[in-house]
């Protein structure tokens, strides 16, 4: 997987940072990461912006991950990108609800290096 | 120095036998984000050098504040590792980072309680520097504190649960 650009969304910037370096840990080849700290401003990037990824949190004020999950269906730019959760929220029913928003994948916070891999190679190979 | 104080009527529930379900849930944050191995501490004796609390609401099933203090040096050694930069640069970023273990903490906390993964919610991060503070708790609650060594640093990790 080479040259891939992904959008982060997470209100907590050290967060985003771990997240796209597991990213590159897990030997994704990234060409431009953009960043965002919560719904709004993930949909504010995808308005003029097209990625192969979005990652996104689910907890974050302003427009929070499952209200952005039900709004990027009305983005062009998002139409066929894959969005992976990751998140604190790992119960069963959070897990249920951002799948049936949309979402193709699902990581629990705290993750390693290797539920990274794991989780969202296949969601890049359009195996999942 | 800051206080923590909580209504002392008597609490009809005890809950210490969630005290190793915390232990492990920030053990295993702490060795999943960070590389780091925490090892159990002794109460400290007085708390003047944990100038760092960051709490988060847990609200639905069980309602209460999970918070996590420690010292400026501890937060900013625990920003250190999770981005795998150097101490001086990481003290931009020691209130997101510690806010972020905190929420870690709780999520990983409550999806270990059966029912409460799907029943509680939790809050976004809030992080006070100093210890020059008072804090009051309105509700019948009840504190589970475990105390930690984070590379010689002493880490507390309190959750207060109101109902």
């Amino acid at each position: 997987m080479a040259n891939i650009q992904v959008l982060i969304v997470d209100d907590s910037s050290v967060m985003r940072k771990i997240v796209e370096r597991s990213l590159r840990q897990a030997g994704i080849e990234i060409s431009k990461v953009y960043e965002a700290g919560n719904g709004a401003e993930g949909l504010a990037v995808l308005a003029d912006t097209k990625v192969d990824i979005i990652l996104c949190d689910i907890n974050m004020p302003v427009m929070d991950g499952l209200e952005f999950l039900k709004q990027l269906s009305g983005v062009e730019n998002a139409k066929g990108v894959p969005v992976v959760m990751i998140t604190t929220e790992g119960s069963e029913g959070h897990v249920t609800q951002a799948l049936s928003a949309g979402a193709r994948g699902y990581l629990r916070k705290p993750f390693t290096a290797d539920q990274v891999k794991e989780h969202i190679l296949p969601v890049l190979a359009g195996k999942s | 120095m800051s206080t923590i104080e909580s209504n002392p009527s008597v609490v009809e529930v005890s809950h210490q036998g969630w005290l190793p379900v915390m232990e492990l849930a920030t053990q295993e944050v702490f060795e999943l984000m960070l590389g780091s191995r925490l090892a159990p501490a002794p109460p400290p004796t007085v708390d003047a050098a944990l100038e760092v609390t960051a709490m988060v609401g847990l609200a639905g099933a069980l309602c209460g504040v999970l918070s996590i203090r420690c010292s400026s040096r501890a937060g900013m050694a625990m920003a250190s590792k999770m981005l795998g930069v150097e101490v001086d640069k990481a003290l931009p970023e020691v209130w997101d980072a510690l806010g972020e273990i905190c929420n870690m903490v709780a999520g990983n906390f409550k999806n270990k309680i059966p029912g409460m993964g799907d029943g509680c919610m939790l809050s976004v991060p809030t992080v006070i520097m100093g210890n020059d503070y008072s804090c009051h708790s309105l509700g019948n609650a009840e504190s589970l504190r475990v105390n930690f060594l984070f590379e010689d640093h002493l880490v507390v990790a309190v959750l207060e649960i109101h109902s």
